[in-house]
Protein backbone atom coordinates (compact mmCIF):
# COMPACT_ATOMS: atom_id res chain seq x y z
CA UNK A 1 0.00 0.00 0.00
CA UNK A 2 2.85 2.65 1.12
CA UNK A 3 4.68 1.46 -1.83
CA UNK A 4 1.41 2.52 -4.24
CA UNK A 5 1.23 5.81 -2.59
CA UNK A 6 4.96 6.73 -2.81
CA UNK A 7 4.97 5.82 -6.49
CA UNK A 8 1.79 7.86 -6.75
CA UNK A 9 3.76 10.72 -5.33
CA UNK A 10 6.93 10.69 -6.76
CA UNK A 11 5.12 11.07 -10.89
CA UNK A 12 2.79 13.21 -9.41
CA UNK A 13 5.90 15.15 -8.12
CA UNK A 14 7.63 14.41 -11.76
CA UNK A 15 4.59 15.73 -13.57
CA UNK A 16 4.15 19.23 -11.34
CA UNK A 17 7.94 19.74 -12.00
CA UNK A 18 7.46 19.19 -16.05
CA UNK A 19 4.57 21.83 -15.90
CA UNK A 20 6.77 24.05 -13.88
CA UNK A 21 9.70 23.53 -16.48
CA UNK A 22 7.75 24.36 -19.64
CA UNK A 23 5.66 27.69 -17.99
CA UNK A 24 9.39 28.41 -16.91
CA UNK A 25 10.79 28.57 -19.75
CA UNK A 26 8.30 30.65 -21.03
CA UNK A 27 9.17 33.21 -18.34
CA UNK A 28 13.01 33.15 -18.34
CA UNK A 29 12.82 33.82 -22.61
CA UNK A 30 10.40 36.77 -21.65
CA UNK A 31 12.51 38.11 -19.17
CA UNK A 32 15.57 37.56 -20.96
CA UNK A 33 14.63 38.98 -24.07
CA UNK A 34 13.07 41.84 -22.21
CA UNK A 35 15.95 42.49 -19.90
CA UNK A 36 18.60 42.93 -22.54
CA UNK A 37 16.06 44.42 -25.30
CA UNK A 38 14.72 47.16 -23.01
CA UNK A 39 18.87 48.35 -22.07
CA UNK A 40 19.22 48.89 -25.95
CA UNK A 41 15.99 50.33 -27.33
CA UNK A 42 15.25 54.30 -27.49
CA UNK A 43 13.13 56.14 -29.45
CA UNK A 44 15.18 56.35 -32.64
CA UNK A 45 14.89 52.45 -33.15
CA UNK A 46 11.13 53.03 -33.31
CA UNK A 47 10.89 55.90 -35.71
CA UNK A 48 14.07 55.96 -38.21
CA UNK A 49 15.38 54.12 -40.74
CA UNK A 50 19.21 53.20 -41.03
CA UNK A 51 21.15 55.60 -41.72
CA UNK A 52 25.06 55.88 -43.12
CA UNK A 53 27.48 53.44 -40.85
CA UNK A 54 24.34 52.28 -39.51
CA UNK A 55 25.68 48.71 -38.82
CA UNK A 56 28.90 49.47 -37.33
CA UNK A 57 27.15 51.35 -34.50
CA UNK A 58 25.98 54.87 -35.90
CA UNK A 59 22.69 56.41 -35.95
CA UNK A 60 19.48 55.33 -37.35
CA UNK A 61 16.59 52.13 -36.41
CA UNK A 62 14.80 49.69 -37.48
CA UNK A 63 11.42 50.88 -38.57
CA UNK A 64 12.47 49.39 -42.20
CA UNK A 65 12.24 46.25 -40.79
CA UNK A 66 9.26 46.83 -38.87
CA UNK A 67 7.14 48.67 -41.56
CA UNK A 68 8.57 45.78 -44.13
CA UNK A 69 7.51 43.11 -41.08
CA UNK A 70 3.79 44.13 -40.98
CA UNK A 71 3.56 44.71 -44.99
CA UNK A 72 4.54 41.30 -45.38
CA UNK A 73 2.54 40.19 -42.41
CA UNK A 74 -0.73 42.32 -43.37
CA UNK A 75 -0.34 41.38 -47.07
CA UNK A 76 -0.32 37.55 -45.94
CA UNK A 77 -2.69 37.47 -43.92
CA UNK A 78 -5.20 38.72 -46.55
CA UNK A 79 -4.10 36.55 -48.84
CA UNK A 80 -4.45 33.53 -46.95
CA UNK A 81 -8.12 34.68 -45.35
CA UNK A 82 -8.88 34.69 -48.91
CA UNK A 83 -7.90 30.85 -49.33
CA UNK A 84 -8.92 29.66 -45.58
CA UNK A 85 -12.29 30.89 -45.75
CA UNK A 86 -13.63 28.92 -48.59
CA UNK A 87 -11.66 26.05 -47.99
CA UNK A 88 -13.07 26.05 -44.24
CA UNK A 89 -16.88 26.13 -45.64
CA UNK A 90 -16.16 23.22 -48.87
CA UNK A 91 -14.98 21.28 -45.60
CA UNK A 92 -18.43 21.45 -43.81
CA UNK A 93 -21.36 19.46 -44.48
CA UNK A 94 -23.17 22.19 -46.89
CA UNK A 95 -20.83 22.07 -49.37
CA UNK A 96 -18.29 19.02 -49.64
CA UNK A 97 -18.75 17.82 -46.24
CA UNK A 98 -17.76 13.86 -45.96
CA UNK A 99 -17.26 13.29 -49.49
CA UNK A 100 -13.60 11.76 -50.71
CA UNK A 101 -12.59 15.22 -52.33
CA UNK A 102 -12.97 16.55 -48.68
CA UNK A 103 -10.77 14.25 -47.40
CA UNK A 104 -8.50 14.96 -49.91
CA UNK A 105 -8.16 18.57 -49.40
CA UNK A 106 -7.99 17.84 -45.42
CA UNK A 107 -4.69 15.66 -45.62
CA UNK A 108 -3.31 18.60 -47.85
CA UNK A 109 -4.16 20.81 -44.85
CA UNK A 110 -2.52 18.69 -42.65
CA UNK A 111 0.62 18.24 -45.01
CA UNK A 112 1.19 21.71 -45.63
CA UNK A 113 1.09 22.25 -41.92
CA UNK A 114 4.24 20.61 -41.97
CA UNK A 115 6.23 21.72 -44.39
CA UNK A 116 8.85 23.84 -42.46
CA UNK A 117 8.73 26.94 -43.82
CA UNK A 118 12.09 27.29 -44.95
CA UNK A 119 11.10 24.82 -48.22
CA UNK A 120 8.16 27.05 -48.50
CA UNK A 121 11.12 30.27 -48.83
CA UNK A 122 13.07 27.69 -51.33
CA UNK A 123 9.82 26.53 -53.58
CA UNK A 124 8.72 30.59 -53.85
CA UNK A 125 12.67 31.63 -54.45
CA UNK A 126 12.37 29.16 -57.65
CA UNK A 127 9.11 30.47 -58.51
CA UNK A 128 10.41 33.94 -58.35
CA UNK A 129 13.45 32.96 -60.69
CA UNK A 130 11.02 31.34 -62.89
CA UNK A 131 8.89 34.40 -63.04
CA UNK A 132 11.87 36.69 -63.89
CA UNK A 133 11.36 38.43 -60.59
CA UNK A 134 13.46 39.37 -57.49
CA UNK A 135 13.13 39.58 -54.31
CA UNK A 136 10.18 42.22 -53.11
CA UNK A 137 7.69 42.78 -50.72
CA UNK A 138 5.51 40.76 -53.41
CA UNK A 139 7.61 37.56 -53.15
CA UNK A 140 7.75 37.81 -49.35
CA UNK A 141 3.90 37.84 -49.53
CA UNK A 142 3.18 34.69 -51.35
CA UNK A 143 5.62 32.91 -49.67
CA UNK A 144 4.56 34.09 -46.12
CA UNK A 145 1.15 33.26 -47.18
CA UNK A 146 1.71 29.34 -47.36
CA UNK A 147 3.03 29.17 -44.58
CA UNK A 148 0.32 31.24 -42.72
CA UNK A 149 -2.52 28.98 -45.07
CA UNK A 150 -2.54 26.23 -43.33
CA UNK A 151 -2.40 27.40 -39.88
CA UNK A 152 -5.13 29.88 -40.59
CA UNK A 153 -7.43 27.05 -42.27
CA UNK A 154 -6.83 24.36 -39.76
CA UNK A 155 -7.95 27.29 -36.32
CA UNK A 156 -10.75 28.76 -38.56
CA UNK A 157 -12.55 25.17 -39.68
CA UNK A 158 -12.44 23.82 -35.80
CA UNK A 159 -14.35 27.37 -34.96
CA UNK A 160 -17.01 26.62 -38.85
CA UNK A 161 -17.20 23.22 -37.49
CA UNK A 162 -18.94 24.30 -33.95
CA UNK A 163 -21.64 26.37 -35.49
CA UNK A 164 -24.69 24.39 -34.64
CA UNK A 165 -26.67 22.29 -37.81
CA UNK A 166 -29.67 23.84 -36.30
CA UNK A 167 -28.64 27.70 -36.74
CA UNK A 168 -28.31 26.63 -40.26
CA UNK A 169 -31.10 24.71 -40.79
CA UNK A 170 -32.78 27.25 -39.53
CA UNK A 171 -31.57 29.69 -42.42
CA UNK A 172 -32.20 27.07 -45.42
CA UNK A 173 -35.82 26.70 -43.76
CA UNK A 174 -36.56 30.35 -44.56
CA UNK A 175 -35.42 29.81 -48.30
CA UNK A 176 -32.22 31.36 -47.26
CA UNK A 177 -29.27 30.27 -49.98
CA UNK A 178 -26.32 28.72 -49.03
CA UNK A 179 -24.01 31.49 -49.51
CA UNK A 180 -26.81 33.61 -47.16
CA UNK A 181 -26.54 31.16 -44.99
CA UNK A 182 -22.64 31.11 -44.78
CA UNK A 183 -22.52 34.75 -45.16
CA UNK A 184 -25.45 35.83 -42.26
CA UNK A 185 -25.48 32.62 -39.78
CA UNK A 186 -21.91 30.98 -39.98
CA UNK A 187 -19.73 33.81 -40.18
CA UNK A 188 -21.06 35.91 -37.54
CA UNK A 189 -22.03 33.15 -35.83
CA UNK A 190 -18.14 31.33 -35.67
CA UNK A 191 -16.60 35.32 -35.76
CA UNK A 192 -14.59 35.02 -32.71
CA UNK A 193 -13.31 31.94 -33.85
CA UNK A 194 -12.57 33.15 -37.28
CA UNK A 195 -10.96 36.56 -35.77
CA UNK A 196 -8.41 34.28 -33.52
CA UNK A 197 -7.45 32.17 -36.25
CA UNK A 198 -6.76 35.34 -38.44
CA UNK A 199 -4.31 37.14 -35.63
CA UNK A 200 -2.99 33.27 -35.03
CA UNK A 201 -1.68 33.15 -38.55
CA UNK A 202 -0.84 37.10 -38.36
CA UNK A 203 1.40 36.79 -35.50
CA UNK A 204 3.38 33.03 -37.22
CA UNK A 205 3.90 34.73 -40.14
CA UNK A 206 5.26 38.04 -38.33
CA UNK A 207 7.55 36.12 -36.69
CA UNK A 208 8.81 33.90 -39.57
CA UNK A 209 12.01 34.05 -40.49
CA UNK A 210 12.56 31.22 -43.23
CA UNK A 211 10.59 31.95 -45.61
CA UNK A 212 11.14 35.56 -46.17
CA UNK A 213 14.77 35.12 -46.30
CA UNK A 214 15.55 34.86 -50.14
CA UNK A 215 11.88 35.85 -51.02
CA UNK A 216 11.86 39.12 -49.65
CA UNK A 217 15.10 40.12 -49.32
CA UNK A 218 16.32 43.13 -47.03
CA UNK A 219 16.87 46.84 -47.25
CA UNK A 220 17.23 50.16 -45.52
CA UNK A 221 14.85 51.78 -46.89
CA UNK A 222 10.85 51.89 -46.67
CA UNK A 223 9.29 49.90 -49.36
CA UNK A 224 7.76 52.11 -52.09
CA UNK A 225 6.00 49.18 -54.15
CA UNK A 226 4.64 45.65 -54.30
CA UNK A 227 8.14 45.03 -56.48
CA UNK A 228 10.66 46.67 -53.75
CA UNK A 229 12.43 44.31 -51.68
CA UNK A 230 11.71 44.92 -48.28
CA UNK A 231 13.43 44.73 -44.27
CA UNK A 232 11.75 42.27 -41.56
CA UNK A 233 12.11 42.56 -38.00
CA UNK A 234 13.28 38.71 -37.64
CA UNK A 235 16.21 39.08 -40.12
CA UNK A 236 17.18 42.12 -38.57
CA UNK A 237 17.61 40.46 -35.35
CA UNK A 238 19.22 38.03 -37.84
CA UNK A 239 21.65 40.23 -39.52
CA UNK A 240 22.36 42.82 -36.68
CA UNK A 241 23.44 39.92 -34.48
CA UNK A 242 25.55 38.60 -36.85
CA UNK A 243 27.85 42.03 -36.71
CA UNK A 244 31.31 42.28 -34.25
CA UNK A 245 29.66 45.41 -33.28
CA UNK A 246 28.64 45.36 -29.45
CA UNK A 247 26.42 48.25 -30.17
CA UNK A 248 24.10 46.64 -33.30
CA UNK A 249 24.24 43.74 -31.14
CA UNK A 250 22.20 45.43 -28.25
CA UNK A 251 19.91 46.58 -31.56
CA UNK A 252 19.73 42.81 -32.69
CA UNK A 253 18.43 42.62 -28.88
CA UNK A 254 16.20 45.58 -29.05
CA UNK A 255 14.78 43.98 -32.45
CA UNK A 256 14.01 41.21 -30.83
CA UNK A 257 12.25 42.68 -28.06
CA UNK A 258 10.22 44.63 -30.61
CA UNK A 259 9.39 41.37 -32.40
CA UNK A 260 8.48 39.24 -29.21
CA UNK A 261 6.14 42.08 -27.89
CA UNK A 262 3.98 42.65 -31.62
CA UNK A 263 3.49 38.60 -30.83
CA UNK A 264 2.22 39.11 -27.22
CA UNK A 265 0.22 42.54 -27.84
CA UNK A 266 -1.41 39.93 -30.98
CA UNK A 267 -2.05 37.35 -28.81
CA UNK A 268 -3.86 39.14 -26.01
CA UNK A 269 -5.59 41.32 -28.48
CA UNK A 270 -6.84 38.30 -29.99
CA UNK A 271 -8.02 37.23 -26.87
CA UNK A 272 -9.96 40.16 -26.01
CA UNK A 273 -11.55 40.43 -29.14
CA UNK A 274 -12.66 36.94 -29.32
CA UNK A 275 -14.38 37.43 -25.65
CA UNK A 276 -15.77 40.78 -26.90
CA UNK A 277 -17.50 39.51 -30.71
CA UNK A 278 -18.53 36.26 -28.96
CA UNK A 279 -21.20 38.20 -27.01
CA UNK A 280 -22.69 38.28 -30.14
CA UNK A 281 -23.14 34.55 -31.04
CA UNK A 282 -25.98 32.31 -29.93
CA UNK A 283 -25.28 29.45 -27.60
CA UNK B 1 -34.07 36.02 -57.38
CA UNK B 2 -31.96 35.62 -60.38
CA UNK B 3 -29.20 38.05 -58.15
CA UNK B 4 -29.29 35.56 -55.57
CA UNK B 5 -29.05 32.44 -57.48
CA UNK B 6 -25.89 34.01 -59.38
CA UNK B 7 -24.25 34.61 -56.03
CA UNK B 8 -24.41 31.26 -54.88
CA UNK B 9 -22.94 29.75 -58.31
CA UNK B 10 -20.70 32.34 -58.06
CA UNK B 11 -19.39 31.72 -54.53
CA UNK B 12 -19.80 27.77 -54.83
CA UNK B 13 -17.38 28.29 -57.51
CA UNK B 14 -14.96 30.29 -55.75
CA UNK B 15 -15.26 27.96 -52.37
CA UNK B 16 -14.58 24.55 -54.69
CA UNK B 17 -11.69 26.22 -57.09
CA UNK B 18 -10.03 27.50 -53.87
CA UNK B 19 -10.50 24.22 -52.18
CA UNK B 20 -8.66 22.43 -55.34
CA UNK B 21 -5.93 24.51 -55.09
CA UNK B 22 -5.81 24.31 -51.67
CA UNK B 23 -5.31 20.25 -52.60
CA UNK B 24 -2.96 20.62 -55.49
CA UNK B 25 -0.47 22.32 -53.67
CA UNK B 26 1.39 20.08 -51.90
CA UNK B 27 1.84 18.20 -55.20
CA UNK B 28 2.65 21.09 -56.90
CA UNK B 29 5.45 22.14 -53.99
CA UNK B 30 6.69 18.31 -54.34
CA UNK B 31 7.03 18.48 -58.24
CA UNK B 32 8.96 21.79 -58.54
CA UNK B 33 11.22 20.60 -55.79
CA UNK B 34 11.30 17.22 -57.58
CA UNK B 35 12.02 19.05 -60.99
CA UNK B 36 14.70 21.49 -59.98
CA UNK B 37 16.75 19.11 -58.10
CA UNK B 38 16.85 16.86 -60.90
CA UNK B 39 20.24 18.14 -63.00
CA UNK B 40 22.14 17.22 -59.71
CA UNK B 41 20.37 13.73 -59.23
CA UNK B 42 20.96 13.03 -62.57
CA UNK B 43 24.52 14.11 -62.53
CA UNK B 44 25.45 12.17 -59.69
CA UNK B 45 24.08 8.86 -58.12
CA UNK B 46 21.46 9.52 -55.17
CA UNK B 47 23.49 7.01 -52.59
CA UNK B 48 26.28 9.32 -53.26
CA UNK B 49 24.84 12.39 -52.58
CA UNK B 50 23.21 11.29 -49.72
CA UNK B 51 26.09 9.25 -48.60
CA UNK B 52 28.75 11.46 -49.20
CA UNK B 53 30.61 13.14 -46.57
CA UNK B 54 32.16 15.98 -48.67
CA UNK B 55 30.72 18.99 -49.32
CA UNK B 56 33.14 21.22 -52.13
CA UNK B 57 30.47 22.73 -54.41
CA UNK B 58 33.45 24.60 -56.02
CA UNK B 59 34.79 21.30 -57.19
CA UNK B 60 31.21 19.53 -57.84
CA UNK B 61 31.20 17.52 -54.95
CA UNK B 62 27.77 17.43 -53.11
CA UNK B 63 28.00 15.06 -50.09
CA UNK B 64 24.90 15.62 -47.81
CA UNK B 65 25.74 12.76 -45.21
CA UNK B 66 27.14 15.46 -42.42
CA UNK B 67 24.21 17.90 -43.08
CA UNK B 68 21.44 14.81 -42.71
CA UNK B 69 23.95 13.45 -39.66
CA UNK B 70 23.43 16.78 -38.21
CA UNK B 71 19.73 17.44 -38.57
CA UNK B 72 19.25 13.66 -37.09
CA UNK B 73 21.49 14.30 -34.19
CA UNK B 74 19.84 17.78 -32.95
CA UNK B 75 16.30 16.27 -33.80
CA UNK B 76 16.59 13.26 -31.79
CA UNK B 77 18.60 14.43 -28.57
CA UNK B 78 15.59 17.54 -28.67
CA UNK B 79 13.11 14.73 -28.37
CA UNK B 80 14.88 12.82 -25.57
CA UNK B 81 14.81 16.09 -23.86
CA UNK B 82 11.41 17.26 -25.20
CA UNK B 83 9.30 13.77 -24.83
CA UNK B 84 9.46 12.55 -21.04
CA UNK B 85 8.84 16.29 -19.98
CA UNK B 86 6.03 16.86 -22.77
CA UNK B 87 3.79 13.53 -22.00
CA UNK B 88 4.16 14.09 -18.11
CA UNK B 89 3.31 18.10 -18.27
CA UNK B 90 0.50 16.62 -20.79
CA UNK B 91 -0.90 13.83 -18.42
CA UNK B 92 -1.04 16.43 -15.23
CA UNK B 93 -2.57 19.00 -17.42
CA UNK B 94 -5.44 16.01 -18.60
CA UNK B 95 -5.64 13.95 -15.78
CA UNK B 96 -4.67 15.65 -12.60
CA UNK B 97 -4.77 19.61 -13.11
CA UNK B 98 -7.94 21.86 -11.80
CA UNK B 99 -10.06 23.35 -14.29
CA UNK B 100 -8.68 26.82 -12.97
CA UNK B 101 -4.44 25.82 -13.77
CA UNK B 102 -5.66 24.24 -17.26
CA UNK B 103 -7.29 27.89 -17.60
CA UNK B 104 -3.98 29.34 -17.00
CA UNK B 105 -1.55 26.82 -18.61
CA UNK B 106 -3.25 26.36 -22.27
CA UNK B 107 -3.44 29.90 -22.79
CA UNK B 108 0.69 29.96 -22.14
CA UNK B 109 1.23 26.88 -24.19
CA UNK B 110 -0.03 29.27 -27.16
CA UNK B 111 2.24 32.15 -26.09
CA UNK B 112 5.07 29.14 -26.40
CA UNK B 113 4.09 28.16 -29.44
CA UNK B 114 3.55 31.52 -31.14
CA UNK B 115 7.06 33.02 -29.93
CA UNK B 116 8.73 33.54 -33.50
CA UNK B 117 12.27 31.48 -33.90
CA UNK B 118 14.38 34.10 -33.60
CA UNK B 119 13.56 34.96 -30.34
CA UNK B 120 14.19 31.30 -29.31
CA UNK B 121 17.29 31.39 -31.53
CA UNK B 122 18.63 34.71 -29.50
CA UNK B 123 17.69 33.26 -26.17
CA UNK B 124 19.53 30.11 -27.00
CA UNK B 125 22.68 32.61 -27.76
CA UNK B 126 22.34 35.05 -25.05
CA UNK B 127 21.72 32.57 -21.93
CA UNK B 128 22.32 28.91 -23.26
CA UNK B 129 25.58 29.36 -25.36
CA UNK B 130 27.45 31.00 -21.69
CA UNK B 131 25.93 28.56 -19.80
CA UNK B 132 26.90 25.16 -21.82
CA UNK B 133 30.59 26.77 -22.92
CA UNK B 134 31.08 28.04 -19.32
CA UNK B 135 29.61 25.70 -17.04
CA UNK B 136 27.98 22.04 -18.43
CA UNK B 137 31.21 21.58 -20.82
CA UNK B 138 33.67 21.77 -18.01
CA UNK B 139 31.44 20.10 -15.73
CA UNK B 140 30.79 17.00 -18.44
CA UNK B 141 34.63 16.73 -18.73
CA UNK B 142 35.02 16.11 -15.38
CA UNK B 143 32.64 13.96 -14.64
CA UNK B 144 31.53 12.32 -18.17
CA UNK B 145 34.74 11.20 -18.57
CA UNK B 146 34.11 7.33 -19.13
CA UNK B 147 30.37 8.45 -21.53
CA UNK B 148 30.88 8.11 -25.30
CA UNK B 149 29.71 11.60 -26.43
CA UNK B 150 29.22 13.23 -23.66
CA UNK B 151 32.23 15.03 -22.88
CA UNK B 152 33.64 18.16 -25.07
CA UNK B 153 37.02 17.29 -26.69
CA UNK B 154 39.71 18.53 -25.49
CA UNK B 155 37.82 19.64 -22.26
CA UNK B 156 36.41 22.95 -24.47
CA UNK B 157 33.55 23.72 -25.81
CA UNK B 158 32.62 27.16 -27.79
CA UNK B 159 28.39 26.50 -26.59
CA UNK B 160 27.85 26.99 -30.16
CA UNK B 161 26.80 23.06 -30.53
CA UNK B 162 24.52 20.04 -31.19
CA UNK B 163 23.41 20.32 -27.27
CA UNK B 164 22.64 24.31 -27.18
CA UNK B 165 20.57 23.77 -30.75
CA UNK B 166 18.77 20.22 -28.88
CA UNK B 167 17.20 22.21 -25.88
CA UNK B 168 15.98 25.21 -27.95
CA UNK B 169 14.51 23.17 -30.19
CA UNK B 170 13.07 21.07 -27.12
CA UNK B 171 11.69 24.35 -25.90
CA UNK B 172 10.35 24.86 -29.15
CA UNK B 173 8.20 21.54 -29.89
CA UNK B 174 7.20 21.51 -26.23
CA UNK B 175 3.64 23.55 -26.90
CA UNK B 176 3.30 21.04 -30.13
CA UNK B 177 3.12 18.11 -27.99
CA UNK B 178 2.12 19.05 -24.94
CA UNK B 179 -1.03 20.48 -27.14
CA UNK B 180 -1.94 17.34 -29.31
CA UNK B 181 -1.00 14.92 -26.28
CA UNK B 182 -3.80 16.84 -24.10
CA UNK B 183 -6.21 16.36 -26.54
CA UNK B 184 -5.54 13.00 -27.13
CA UNK B 185 -5.56 12.27 -23.36
CA UNK B 186 -8.61 14.45 -22.74
CA UNK B 187 -10.21 11.61 -25.39
CA UNK B 188 -10.14 9.02 -23.23
CA UNK B 189 -13.92 8.01 -22.08
CA UNK B 190 -14.63 8.97 -18.48
CA UNK B 191 -15.97 5.65 -17.58
CA UNK B 192 -12.88 3.91 -18.04
CA UNK B 193 -11.14 6.09 -15.15
CA UNK B 194 -13.98 5.69 -13.25
CA UNK B 195 -14.05 1.47 -13.78
CA UNK B 196 -10.23 1.42 -12.72
CA UNK B 197 -10.62 4.09 -9.61
CA UNK B 198 -13.72 2.05 -8.90
CA UNK B 199 -11.53 -0.72 -8.01
CA UNK B 200 -9.14 0.81 -6.03
CA UNK B 201 -6.43 1.69 -8.24
CA UNK B 202 -4.86 4.57 -7.50
CA UNK B 203 -4.90 7.75 -10.21
CA UNK B 204 -1.19 7.21 -11.46
CA UNK B 205 -2.22 3.32 -11.98
CA UNK B 206 -5.21 4.04 -13.92
CA UNK B 207 -3.19 6.60 -16.00
CA UNK B 208 -0.42 3.94 -16.24
CA UNK B 209 -3.12 1.20 -16.74
CA UNK B 210 -5.82 2.58 -18.47
CA UNK B 211 -5.46 6.23 -19.93
CA UNK B 212 -1.93 6.15 -21.37
CA UNK B 213 -2.83 2.38 -22.96
CA UNK B 214 -5.83 3.95 -24.55
CA UNK B 215 -4.08 7.00 -25.68
CA UNK B 216 -1.13 5.24 -27.01
CA UNK B 217 -1.53 5.43 -30.77
CA UNK B 218 -2.26 9.45 -30.22
CA UNK B 219 0.57 9.66 -28.13
CA UNK B 220 2.83 8.33 -30.32
CA UNK B 221 1.35 10.56 -33.13
CA UNK B 222 2.17 13.93 -31.06
CA UNK B 223 5.90 13.09 -30.74
CA UNK B 224 5.97 12.40 -34.28
CA UNK B 225 4.51 15.67 -35.09
CA UNK B 226 7.00 17.24 -32.80
CA UNK B 227 9.40 15.30 -34.07
CA UNK B 228 8.34 16.41 -38.15
CA UNK B 229 8.23 19.91 -36.68
CA UNK B 230 11.92 19.66 -35.07
CA UNK B 231 13.16 18.23 -38.45
CA UNK B 232 12.52 21.32 -40.04
CA UNK B 233 13.39 24.32 -37.88
CA UNK B 234 15.55 26.70 -39.31
CA UNK B 235 16.25 29.69 -37.64
CA UNK B 236 16.65 29.29 -33.72
CA UNK B 237 18.76 26.09 -34.79
CA UNK B 238 20.95 27.79 -37.31
CA UNK B 239 21.61 30.40 -34.58
CA UNK B 240 22.92 28.19 -31.85
CA UNK B 241 24.42 25.09 -33.38
CA UNK B 242 27.81 26.34 -35.16
CA UNK B 243 27.47 25.41 -38.42
CA UNK B 244 30.67 23.45 -39.08
CA UNK B 245 29.87 20.93 -41.57
CA UNK B 246 31.60 17.64 -39.91
CA UNK B 247 29.84 14.72 -38.57
CA UNK B 248 29.69 15.32 -34.67
CA UNK B 249 31.39 13.56 -32.01
CA UNK B 250 29.96 14.22 -29.29
CA UNK B 251 26.83 16.64 -27.67
CA UNK B 252 29.60 19.62 -27.64
CA UNK B 253 30.24 19.68 -30.86
CA UNK B 254 28.88 21.96 -33.67
CA UNK B 255 27.13 20.21 -36.07
CA UNK B 256 24.84 21.86 -39.62
CA UNK B 257 21.80 20.51 -40.19
CA UNK B 258 20.10 20.58 -43.72
CA UNK B 259 17.74 23.74 -43.10
CA UNK B 260 20.83 25.66 -42.01
CA UNK B 261 22.57 24.74 -45.24
CA UNK B 262 19.79 25.47 -46.71
CA UNK B 263 19.15 29.55 -45.34
CA UNK B 264 22.92 30.21 -45.09
CA UNK B 265 23.49 29.30 -48.72
CA UNK B 266 20.23 29.86 -50.81
CA UNK B 267 20.73 33.12 -53.21
CA UNK B 268 24.11 33.35 -53.42
CA UNK B 269 24.91 29.83 -55.31
CA UNK B 270 24.00 31.44 -58.78
CA UNK B 271 27.78 31.28 -60.35
CA UNK B 272 28.46 27.65 -59.25
CA UNK B 273 27.10 24.68 -61.68
CA UNK B 274 24.16 23.03 -59.86
CA UNK B 275 24.68 24.58 -56.53
CA UNK B 276 21.14 25.42 -56.54
CA UNK B 277 19.98 22.26 -57.59
CA UNK B 278 21.70 20.37 -54.83
CA UNK B 279 20.08 23.21 -52.00
CA UNK B 280 16.90 22.02 -53.38
CA UNK B 281 17.62 18.67 -53.48
CA UNK B 282 18.25 19.21 -49.47
CA UNK B 283 14.76 21.07 -49.17
CA UNK B 284 13.04 18.02 -51.16
CA UNK B 285 15.03 15.48 -48.96
CA UNK B 286 13.77 17.65 -45.90
CA UNK B 287 9.86 17.52 -47.22
CA UNK B 288 9.86 14.17 -47.91
CA UNK B 289 10.95 13.03 -44.54
CA UNK B 290 8.37 15.57 -43.02
CA UNK B 291 5.82 14.56 -45.10
CA UNK B 292 6.41 10.95 -44.50
CA UNK B 293 6.17 11.71 -40.70
CA UNK B 294 3.17 13.52 -40.84
CA UNK B 295 1.33 11.47 -43.10
CA UNK B 296 2.21 8.06 -40.90
CA UNK B 297 0.85 10.25 -37.41
CA UNK B 298 -2.18 11.90 -39.29
CA UNK B 299 -3.23 8.63 -39.58
CA UNK B 300 -2.83 7.02 -36.47
CA UNK B 301 -4.61 10.19 -35.19
CA UNK B 302 -7.62 9.70 -37.68
CA UNK B 303 -7.46 5.44 -36.41
CA UNK B 304 -7.70 6.97 -32.40
CA UNK B 305 -10.86 9.32 -33.06
CA UNK B 306 -12.14 7.29 -34.75
CA UNK B 307 -12.10 4.46 -32.02
CA UNK B 308 -12.57 7.40 -29.00
CA UNK B 309 -15.84 8.29 -31.07
CA UNK B 310 -17.07 4.61 -30.93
Amino acid sequence: MNRRLLEEGFFRGLMVLSVAAVVGGLLVIIAVITAKGARSLDWAMLTQVPHGGYYLGKEGGVLNAIVGSLALAIGATALAALFAFPVCLYLQKDYAGQSKLAAFVRTSLDLLWGIPSIVYGAFGFSVLLYLGMRASLLGGIIALTLVELPIMARAMEEAVRMVSQDLKEASYAMGGTRWETMRKVVLRQAMPGILTAVLLAFGRGIGDAASVLFTAGYTDNLPRSLLDPVASLPLAVFFQLGTPFPEVQGRAHASAFILLAIVLIISVISRLLGAKVSKYSVR
Amino acid sequence: MSWRVLTERLTTGWVVAVSLVVMLLTGVVAAALVHRSLPIVQDHSLGALLGGSEWRPMQGRFGFGPFILGTVWVTVLAMAMAVPVCLLAAIYLAEYARAATRAVVRPLLDVLAGIPSVVYGLFGVLLLVPLVSDHVAPWAARHLGSLPGATPQEGYSTGYCLLTGAIVLAMMVAPVIISIADEVLRGVPVAMREASLAVGATRWETVKHVSLRYAAPGLVASVVLGFSRAFGETMAVLMVVGNVATSPKSVFDPAYPLPALIANNYGEMMSIPLYDSALLLAALILMVTVLAFNLAAQGVLVLARRRAAQ
